[in-house]
């Protein structure tokens, strides 16, 4: 799993407070990083999409903040830099085996093989 | 300009109108739906209609091609019948009253010239003469070669419905998929679709409630394999077409269940939705269902799943995608239909989506599938969070659930009929 993705879910458990179960909390066992091609375009494109707060806070769980700043720089566009660190974390840093835990109900969500299980019984939801 | 193009419906030829030669080879960038696309110069029912209508093209709109230090070539093609060498040389000599001024090169030439003849669909009936004749100008080929190097025989991963590579390029074109976008499919299945996506520069997301299938596991799809081997899997086949970094995530969730944050949004949703012909149809059931599965030491040990009723997949999937995608965003996917009842009132809708097209796909004599692609055209607003489907809509829109029922009956009967007659 990667930090873009953790960075989209929620946790959608029975008595998540409205607007709440964001973000998950990650509890990895094991991280890899891998190479992804870096795409300075598709990595702008996705700055103001972020919860930036969410990632920081994501990749420092982690151990892989990489001096990413705690808000987006404002000329980020055109700052190769800024918009490596943020590709990194993004798309490099990966969760292979952990669990997300829902902030609300402590319900945890298995990453097996960087594979996320978000399924619920019926009367979890 | 005046251009036409190698098509594939009622004539494989076809002429279409298009603002500028750039748009004709930006549209060939992307189609998997036609061969090649040409600057048409004349045609005609008749060789002499040919003639006369290429003599009434305006000189000033060939010479640029025509000048004495550009080298050329002509071909000459026959949809439906085989020609010669000789009768092609014979037609090509007939030209000549075309006023080439450069000399022709058979290997490089600067510009390539197409005589095309028509001889009709039928290869039991070709007639003596062509029915109409085209000349003009090559521009560029099509993609038609993806469908071949994109090949599901050639695929490692794939299921029981991969979906044909072709459709699933037409799919990703239906969703005007573009560099940098961010397309989902939440019935990923094998991960076909989103390669189709991944091709045209998009990054990837796909979920589907089969654990199995997100993690590559358990029996294989191909004749003549048994399980299905490590590295068969969705990441794995971007990483077979040297996609792999197109890969955002795959996992295993519900459909009907809302996992993703408010404002996640995406540029295109492509996906063919279960519908219980050769896939079942299922959801996350309840705890009882879900200790007998572990009972039975089933490798989808999270939960179990019910039925899931067509029209609650429409639904939800509707809804998911007003919610979710950006604006001008894509929903593209497919409908299965009982022929007889099919209008188009029973395309499912949603206010802040927009029907764009319905192109029919013929399954049997009386069932199709219907790819639907919908715009998002309105932002999703509180209100429309538990919009119903227009009550005049929602009616025969319900009649979906009863598709698997008509499709089998079909499919009994023709069984049944099988059998009786080979007892015979």
């Amino acid at each position: 799993m990667k930090l873009l993705t953790h960075n989209m879910l929620t946790s959608h458990v029975r008595g998540v407070r409205p607007g709440g179960g964001f973000p998950l909390r990650i509890q990895a066992t094991e991280v890899k990083v891998n190479n992804v091609d870096f795409n300075p375009e598709f990595t702008a494109r996705m700055v103001p999409k972020v919860e930036w707060g969410a990632l920081v806070e994501a990749a420092e769980s982690l151990g892989h903040r990489s001096d990413l700043p705690a808000e987006p720089i404002p000329d980020y566009e055109s700052n190769e830099d800024f918009l490596r660190k943020v590709h990194h974390v993004l798309m490099e840093v990966e969760v292979v085996e952990g669990v997300l835990k829902c902030p609300d109900t402590g319900r945890e969500f298995p990453i097996t093989k960087g594979i996320p299980n978000m399924l619920l019984s019926e009367e979890e939801t | 300009t005046a251009v036409f193009l190698l098509s594939f419906f009622q004539s494989p030829f076809w002429i279409l109108s298009l603002p500028s030669e750039d748009i004709a080879k930006g549209l060939m960038k992307r189609t998997v739906c036609a061969k090649s696309i040409f600057e048409l110069w004349g045609h005609g029912k008749s060789t002499d209609e040919l003639y006369s209508s290429l003599k009434n093209y305006p000189l000033e709109n060939m010479a640029p091609y025509l000048q004495s230090n550009l080298t050329y070539k002509i071909k000459v093609h026959a949809f439906n019948k085989t020609l010669t060498q000789e009768e092609k040389i014979q037609r090509i000599d007939s030209l000549e009253f075309l006023p080439f001024e450069g000399k022709v090169n058979l290997k490089k030439p600067d510009n390539i010239f197409w005589l095309l003849e028509d001889y009709g669909m039928d290869p039991n009936n070709i007639p003596e003469h062509p029915i109409d004749l085209y000349f003009g100008r090559w521009i560029a080929n099509g993609q038609r070669d993806l469908i071949e190097s994109y090949s599901v025989k050639k695929r490692h991963f794939i299921g029981n419905t991969s979906m044909d590579a072709c459709l699933a390029f037409i799919m990703a074109n239906h969703g005007r998929v573009k560099p940098n976008d961010v397309v989902f499919d939440p019935f990923i299945g094998t991960g076909g679709l989103l390669i189709a996506s991944a091709h045209f520069g998009a990054y990837v997301f796909g979920t589907d409630i089969d654990y199995s299938t997100v993690h590559g596991l358990g029996k294989a799809s191909r004749k003549n394999q048994k399980w299905r081997g490590p590295d068969e899997n969705i990441r794995a086949n971007l990483r077979q077409y040297g996609l792999e970094k197109h890969y955002l995530d795959a996992f295993v969730s519900d459909a009907s269940r809302p996992i993703w944050r408010k404002g996640a949004q995406f540029d295109a949703i492509i996906t063919d939705p279960p519908y219980g012909i050769r896939e079942a149809t299922r959801r996350t059931g309840s705890q009882k269902e879900m200790a007998k599965m572990t009972e039975r030491g089933t490798e989808n040990h999270i939960s179990i799943s019910s039925n899931y009723h067509l029209s609650d997949i429409l639904f939800d999937l509707l809804k998911f995608a007003a919610e979710h995608l950006v604006i001008g965003g894509r929903l593209v996917y497919w409908l299965p239909i009982y022929k007889p009842e099919y209008t188009e009132e029973i395309i499912p809708r949603h206010p802040c989506l927009k029907l764009i097209s319905n192109c029919e796909q013929t399954l049997s004599s009386h069932t199709s599938r219907y790819l639907i692609t919908m715009e998002k055209v309105k932002e999703f607003e509180d209100e429309d969070h538990d919009v119903h489907i227009l009550e005049s809509q929602y009616l025969p829109y319900k009649s979906h659930n009863s598709f698997r029922d008509k499709y089998f009956s079909g499919v009994t009967k023709r069984i049944a009929k099988e059998e009786k007659d080979s007892q015979k």
